[in-house]
């Protein structure tokens, strides 16, 4: 593996070995001293052109917890403000000795321009509404560690999919390992093409959510437009909100996801938001070893 | 492909690696054995159970997972992470690294550091089935099955039936025989 840039292309093998090797990292992370010297010498630099705490803070507790160093780089005050393009900033930081980059970005498909650019390897970190991979593996790390496996679980991903990188990451992971997903939405916030998607739709919550072993709530964007396409808030937790009513028609086993941040009283109600079967924090926590494994894959063999 | 070992030979040889760690330590008592993967772990497992048929005392196994320490990272594939599984405490104990071959010794560097991760025991000692010389580090072994004079060019292939199917320690000649 060169670089990880989308689920798209995935296979299952080689979703399923990273899994495995996250299960490893979360015991090492267990461990008195959490902290292994698999990568020392390697250096990690977070290129985060949009704002971004939890992702850029998981990717540097992974990258130190295997020895590595981190650089890390934020738009604002630096060098990007003076107008310095994507191309110059990533050639400067790999001229500092990078030996990966994490790139989040707005735009839809920098992070493919920056590995034609760098000879280093580059992890996806969110680009746009397109692709979050790291964030796709560790819900599928969490659901498989709830409840198995993902094999033949119906799991329904809920809500602002549109503006939605992590609902096209998980479109194409969770089938690629077995599960059959369906996509609940109201049509304005469904994308507009979704020919070719493994999945399935339906705008009718009520009717699907006592099917479902996984419900995976997204956060409604209101700072990418999510809020103008529904009439209310209000009506959007009557037809879509995971409220207590709902919760309670769920299968006695199923799990609630949900990638952080939470809007509560919106996308999720408070009391189901502290439920011991809303696996937010183990997700966060999960997060840790997978993008472990993500770093080892690409910095641990040959030429890293 | 030549056989040096037979399954009787193995059996009869930790079971003298089992009475001279007894000797070694005067008893079980505050021993752990650490299985290094692969073969290493159903060795440690099948030394346990010969010294409580002995001594009537079960002595605790783990598994210890040294790709994460190693110092050949980068020279390789990416190896897969394993899983590191020691359930009790290392500390001030007698750890006994269990391994099936060894060779340049770097594996065992390794494990000295993935141990000394989890806690300081009170010694590290180490078990093989087969010496085939050739270290590159000064590391040597306390209890040995076999001592296989090797050219470097040869292969050692130890199988065991919880992982191969069968029991039996093999030499392939390499390039150049």
């Amino acid at each position: 593996m060169q670089h990880l840039l989308s689920t798209e292309q995935m296979g299952r093998s080689e979703a399923e070995s990273l899994l495995d090797d996250a299960d490893g990292f979360l015991e090492v992370l267990d461990r008195p001293i959490p902290k292994v010297p698999a990568l020392r010498g390697r250096t990690v630099a977070t290129l985060f052109f949009e704002p971004s705490t939890r992702t850029r803070m998981s990717f540097e507790r992974a990258a130190k917890a295997l020895s590595a160093d981190t650089l890390s780089f934020s738009p604002s005050g630096s060098s990007v403000s003076k107008g310095e393009s994507l191309k110059d900033t990533v050639l400067t930081v790999q001229a500092m000795g990078a030996d990966l980059a994490v790139v989040r970005h707005k735009a839809v498909g920098a992070p493919w321009r920056v590995a034609e650019w760098a000879q280093m390897r580059v992890v996806n970190g969110g680009d746009g509404a397109h692709q979050h991979p790291t964030q796709a593996l560790l819900d599928a790390l969490t659901i498989r560690r709830s409840l198995g496996g993902l094999d033949g679980l119906r799991i329904g991903i809920i809500g602002d999919i549109r503006y939605s990188r992590v609902a096209r990451s998980n479109c194409f992971l969770f089938p690629t390992l077995g599960a059959d997903v369906t996509l609940i939405a109201p049509p304005t916030l469904l994308p507009v093409d979704t020919e070719g998607w493994p999945v399935r739709h339906s705008s009718d919550l009520d009717a699907e959510i006592g099917s479902l072993d996984v419900v995976y709530l997204l956060r409604v964007q209101t700072e990418r437009g999510g809020a103008s396409v529904f009439p209310s808030l209000s009506e959007y937790v009557r037809r879509y909100g995971l409220t207590q009513r709902r919760f309670g028609m769920l299968k006695d086993e199923a799990v609630v996801l949900h990638p952080g941040p939470m809007n509560r009283g919106v996308e999720v109600s408070d009391v189901v938001a502290d439920d011991p079967r809303c696996l937010v924090l183990d997700q966060v926590a999960n997060g840790v070893a997978v993008r472990m494994a993500v770093l080892f894959r690409l910095l641990g063999g040959t030429s890293g | 492909m030549r056989q040096v070992m037979e399954p009787s030979d193995i059996t009869r040889a930790l079971r003298r690696i089992a009475h001279e760690i007894i000797e070694g330590n005067k008893g079980v008592d505050d021993l752990v054995l650490l299985g290094i993967p692969t073969r290493g772990v159903p060795l440690a497992e099948r030394l346990a159970g010969v010294l409580e048929a002995i001594e009537g005392v079960a002595v605790p196994t783990g598994i210890l997972d040294v790709a994460l320490y190693r110092d050949d990272v980068g020279r390789n594939p990416t190896p897969n992470v394993g899983s590191t599984e020691v359930s009790t405490s290392v500390e001030d104990k007698t750890v006994v690294l269990v391994d099936d071959v060894l060779y340049t010794g770097r594996t065992i560097r390794s494990a000295l550091d993935a141990v000394t991760d989890l806690g300081r025991p009170a010694r590290i000692q180490l078990a093989v089935l087969i010496d085939r010389g050739h270290r590159e580090l000064p590391i040597r072994a306390d209890y040995v099955g076999r001592n296989l004079p090797t050219a470097l060019a040869q292969r050692v292939t130890v199988r065991v039936v919880e992982t191969d199917g069968d029991d039996g320690v093999f030499i392939e000649q390499g390039e150049g025989f």
